[in-house]
Parts: C-alpha cells; structure tokens; sequence
C-alpha cells in the first residue's frame, strides 16, 4: 500500500540522510566486535545453567536409591530405571538410562531426587551423530564444571 | 588501415545465417535472439570499415535498446504459436511470395551486372576522419550543421510517433474518465 | 612479433586477468565488509583472514551437481551465464589504467584497445548485459522469473538513460568521448588556492552529473539499494532455476560490471589514472631518467588508478550495507522523475555554461 508521508523538503533530498547512514556504518566498521570466537572462546553460563545430566557418586559409589522419584515427576518421561540390591540389603540403579533426545531440561528430576544424585551440569554440546541414549556409567563420568 | 576480409566474411556470413534464422524460427524470441546477432555482426562490419562511432551506435540503440523492446513485447503478448498456419496452403500467397523474390533476384542481379565500374571513394575517406579529428567529431559536427533539419525532423517524428502510441493506447482510460466526469 | 603486438597481448592479458581476479577478492571484501559493518567478524576460518573463503567457495560451486530443470529450453538456459559474462569481459578494454608509454619509438597507450569512441563502447556493450538476464528468465520457463526478468531488464533500460545523459556534460566540457584524452584533460589545474590545486576532475565540474552517474551505476551493476533483480533471499528474480557454476556466473558478472563501474566513474570523474597526491612528490624525489622514469611513472600510476578503483569498489560494499531495497515503484520514480529530468537539466546548464566559456 501507498503511504503518503509528509516529509520536510530538505530531508526529502535523501542525499544527506544518505551521507549521515554512510558515517554510522563505517563507524561501525571500526567498532569493537560482538562476535565471540566460539571453539576458542566460550560464552560463560551461569552456574545453574541446565545442561547434560550426571550422577552423583560418593567415595566411587552412586548416591542413587533407586527410589524412582525422578521417572515419576519427569514430564517427557525419558528416564529409565531398573532397580537392584547389592550384597548389604541397599537398593541401587541396575539400569539408569536418560534418553537425551525426549529430555526437555526442566530440571525436575534434579529438584525431586531426595539424595542429590541426578543432577543437570552446564555441559552444552550434546550433539551426536546417533541417538543417544545415556547409560549409567556415562551419566556418572560426567561432571560439566562441578 | 587493412580491412580484413576474412572477417568481413565471417560477419558477412553470420549475419545472413542468423537473418535466415529470425524467419524461419518457430519460437518468437528465439527470432529475437537471432536479431540480435544479425546486429552484432552488421556492427562487426561497420568497425571493420573504420566506421566505430557508427558500430557502437548500433550496438547500442538497435541491440541495447530497440531489441529489448521487441522482446518485452513478445513477452508481453505471449506469442508462441504462429499467428496464421503454414500448413495450409494459400496459392494467393505464394503467387505473390514468388513474385516478390524473383524481382528481388532480377533487381539484385541487375545491381551486380551495372556495378563492375571501381566505385569513387568520397570526401569522408577513413584518412581524411583520422585527420579531421576521428569519426566521432566528423559526424557530429556534420549532423549539427549540415544536416541538423533532416536530424531534428526525424526526432520530431519520432516524437509524434511516441504521443501517437500513447494516446492509442490511453484512449480507453481516457475516454472513461471524462464519462466518469460527466 | 612487433612491440606493438606484444604490447596489445600483455595489456589484454593484465585487464582479463584482474578482472577475473575481481570476483573473487570483492566476493571476499563484500563479505568480511558485511560483518565488520554489522559488527561480527565475517569468514575469517579458511585462511589468513578467510582469504581462502572464497577459493572453498568457487571449488564448492564446481563440484556441485549441475541440475538443469527438465522444463528450461536448454540451449538458452546454458547461454543465458555467458551472455551476462562476456559483456562484462568485454567493456574494460577501452578504459585506460595509464598514461602512454613510449616503447622503441612507439607510443603504446595503456589500454586494451584505443577507440575513437570511447565511452559509447562501454555503453554499446554494457547494454547488452541485459539480453543474459531477459534470456535466463525466458528460457527458465518459469512466471516468477520471466517476471523477474522483465523487472530487471525494465529498471536496466531505465536507468541506462539516465547513466548515458549523465555523461553529456563531461563530453561537451572536454569535447571528446575518448576516455584517454578525457583523462589527460582533467591534468589541468580548476582553481588554486595557494599550494592547494584543485584538478579539473569531473566531480569538480560536473557534480550533479556525477551524482546521476552514481545512482545510475548502482542500478545497473543491480547493486543494493536497486538489487531487485536478485534480492536473493527474498524476490524470486531470474536465475530462481540456475544453481552451482551457473549462478556463480551471473554473480561474478556483477562483480566485472561493478569493476567497470568503478574504473568508469574514476575515469571520467576522478581523473583516472592520475597520480595522487603527494606520489607526485615522490616520483619528483626519486631523481630517475630515461626509461626507468617511464616505467616507474607508469607503475606509480596503476597504483594510483587500483586505489581509486578499490576505493569506488568498496563504496559499492559501502553502500550495500548501509541502504534498505528500494520498491519497485520507487525505483522507477527515481529513475524518471528524478534522475531523468535532473541529467536533462544538467545538459542544459553545462550547455549554456560551455556556450559562455566559464567551464
């Protein structure tokens, strides 16, 4: 649609607009620039950033119960556990596997465990050429910056 | 100055093949195309005579822009069939069609057999230009001067013939504004 | 061989090899001038600098599948590139990158080829860049882009009127249309104030003119604010069907024109090959004779004459990342509302300013 703009006759010349937008982008040509050199350099997230999710694991042993919390309030429902019982009566995870590909970051499963074990780190680069599917002795090598 | 003939056959002979191509192609625009070569090669043989101002000229009224507009207009009006059929035979035509190319045999034959006599180079030879300040000048200061009525004539009709089309072609919008006004 | 022959074989060599080299340098100019504009940094992973960006570029483009649509009517589809190339090839021939040299008793111009008429060629030529673009739209066999190249072609020959009367003026104040000539012209002193010369440049004497000259060249080269027969991303123009090296064909075409442009607008208004300022003073101090000062003035001189040229092509970069598209309405406006009556005008005032000698 044609709309007719009331402009003042001297601007209407656009050739001094013109010169004025010339300046501003060759400014800009000197500034500082934004772009951060990514492989080399990294942006800095926050501490509670939700990233790829790891166990927790005290004197070499998972702080995990089994008590399948986690399973139960995760919304995309991609944790997997089967529990077991080791020698001294204790329940423990045979299988803990997440399904990275469903998880939806939420965070849930961190809030809900009762014994700190499943927690989300600041790891961001999970891409992977097959689906991945995290099993127990991944998620408890895995540390991100904690 | 040597005018070599080689290429002035290649020019020569192209631009009578691409002449025969504008008539005979089915396709329109493919025609046009061809035009467009047959002037490249006609502008080939004017720089080959020295004549440069009149070769850039060429190539760029007649290719540059007289050609466009020949081909806007075939775009416009989407002509890609035939407008009349060949298939079907009109002995009228062809009478005439027949007529017409032996004349035109007998006229150019007429034409070589009278033209064996050297022709007589005139004033405007390519040293005499060279001298006089290049093509460019002698033919500008000759079509300001000597000829500058016949020059200004054919742009006046030009012109007319461009407020002509227009009105042609604006007749209807005009004519259905003023019964608007009325 | 005679000098002359040589001379004609190296300098057609010199101009085809830096106009082919033209693409891919302002492809990569174009885009780190782009990020740097636009604050990021642009390729700078292939290569020092990303220099190479643009080699990885050409070898991807070769390498790619040639796809050729099975409704294009084929001749005129692979024609179509090379009908837009070769003009563009072409129009650098007449314009001169240095003053003439005498080699063995011959004075040998610098330039591809001396013609009478000058500028008129590039013209003659530059107008037939528009058959690659009507061609490659037809023979597409697509509406979008006969559409698309009915557009281009129509703002093409719009503005080309404008580009050719732009250029009157200049002629009538130098009396010729030989570029050379034009140059040496423009050697002369307008105004002096003191230690600072003002040269006879055509900015200096035809401003107006060479502001219609600027606009127009954009239009032509379809360079931003006019690219609406690209506008890549998001007009379909005429080459939608085209792909791997056929597309880079028309986008080095651009670039040879863009070189054209500029080395035109430098010719007629910048004084051309004309040393400047100050590199006269050091060819002064240099102290040398004969033949040697010959070559180093002609060297000075190309020198002087790529700086302007780099200056113009980075204007073009410039100017693209600083203007938003016009419409397609507002094109024609300004091509012949505007620019059309502006250059008139400008013939007219140059005419009577020659008529009375104050130019």
């Amino acid at each position: 649609m044609l709309v007719k703009r009331k402009t003042a006759f001297f601007s209407r010349f656009y050739l001094f607009e013109i010169i004025l937008g010339l300046w501003i982008t060759i400014r800009k040509f000197f500034s500082r620039k934004v772009t951060i050199q990514y492989p080399e350099q990294r942006r800095r997230y926050s501490e509670r950033f939700r990233g790829q999710h790891y166990i927790k694991a005290t004197n070499g042993v998972e702080n995990c119960t089994a008590c399948m919390l986690c399973p139960t309030v995760c919304p995309s429902e991609c944790i997997h556990i089967e529990a077991g019982e080791r020698p001294d009566k204790e329940k423990y995870p045979v299988k803990f596997e997440i399904d990275i590909l469903r998880c939806c970051f939420c965070g849930m499963c961190e809030e809900a465990c009762p014994k700190d074990a499943i927690k989300l780190s600041t790891i961001y680069e999970m891409s992977s050429a097959r689906r991945p599917v995290y099993d127990k002795a991944f998620l408890l090598e895995q540390r991100g910056n904690k | 100055m040597n005018i070599s003939p080689g290429f002035f056959y290649v020019f020569a002979g192209t631009s009578i093949l691409f002449s025969l191509l504008v008539i005979l192609n089915r396709s329109a625009i493919a025609s046009a195309f061809s035009l467009l070569v047959v002037f490249f090669s006609f502008a080939g043989i004017y720089a080959l005579l020295d004549a440069h101002l009149v070769a850039a000229l060429q190539v760029l009224i007649y290719a540059g822009a007289i050609l466009v507009l020949f081909i806007f207009v075939i775009m416009l009006l989407n002509v890609e069939q035939a407008s009349f059929d060949y298939k079907r035979g009109r002995i009228l035509t062809g009478v005439f069609a027949a007529f017409g190319a032996f004349g035109m045999v007998f006229l150019l034959g007429r034409v070589f057999r009278s033209g064996s006599a050297p022709l007589q180079p005139g004033p405007f030879s390519p040293e005499n230009i060279q001298a006089a300040g290049g093509n460019t000048r002698v033919l500008s200061e000759l079509l300001f001067s000597e000829y500058v009525l016949p020059f200004e004539l054919t742009s006046v009709l030009l012109l007319a013939a461009i407020i002509g089309s227009v009105v042609l072609a604006k007749r209807g919008v005009i004519e259905k504004k003023s019964k608007e006004a009325k | 061989m005679s000098v002359e022959w040589v001379a004609v074989l190296a300098k057609t060599g010199f101009v085809i090899t830096m106009l082919l080299s033209v693409a891919p340098v302002m492809n990569w100019v174009e885009r780190r001038g782009a990020g740097f504009i636009q604050i990021r940094r642009g390729p700078n992973r292939v290569g020092p600098f990303g220099l190479l960006q643009t080699v990885a570029d050409a070898v991807k483009f070769l390498f790619k599948e040639d796809r050729v649509p099975a409704h294009v009517s084929p001749f005129y589809y692979f024609i179509a590139p090379i009908v837009v190339l070769v003009p563009a090839c072409m129009t650098f021939a007449v314009i001169p990158f240095a003053g003439p040299i005498t080699i063995a008793g011959q004075v040998i111009p610098m330039q591809a080829a001396d013609l009478n008429v000058g500028f008129l060629y590039i013209f003659a030529i530059a107008s037939l860049g528009v058959y690659g673009l009507i061609m490659g739209g037809w023979a597409s066999n697509n509406s979008f882009s006969i559409l698309g190249s009915m557009r281009s072609s129509s703002q093409m020959i719009s503005y080309e009127i404008s580009l050719a009367l732009s250029v009157v003026g200049l002629v009538m104040i130098h009396s010729t249309v030989e570029l050379g000539q034009m140059v040496k012209l423009q050697s002369e002193a307008l105004l002096s104030f003191g230690p600072i010369v003002i040269p006879r440049w055509g900015i200096f004497v035809q401003p107006i003119g060479f502001l219609v000259f600027l606009t127009a060249v954009f239009a032509e080269t379809n360079r931003l604010p006019f690219d609406l027969p690209e506008g890549e991303p998001e007009i379909v123009g005429y080459h939608v069907e085209y792909g791997a090296m056929k597309f880079a064909t028309f986008m080095m075409a651009e670039y040879m024109n863009m070189a054209v442009a500029s080395g035109l607008a430098v010719t007629l208004f910048f004084g051309g090959y004309q040393l400047l300022p100050g590199m006269g003073t050091v060819l002064g101090a240099l102290h040398l004779q004969g033949s040697t000062q010959d070559w180093i003035r002609v060297l000075f001189e190309i020198i002087s004459f790529t700086v302007k040229i780099a200056f113009f092509m980075w204007f073009f970069v410039w100017v693209r990342w600083t203007l938003p598209r016009f419409r397609y309405d507002q094109l024609m406006d300004l091509g012949w509302r505007v620019m059309f009556p502006l250059s008139l005008a400008n013939i007219c005032v140059t005419a009577a300013l020659v008529y009375k000698g104050w130019v």
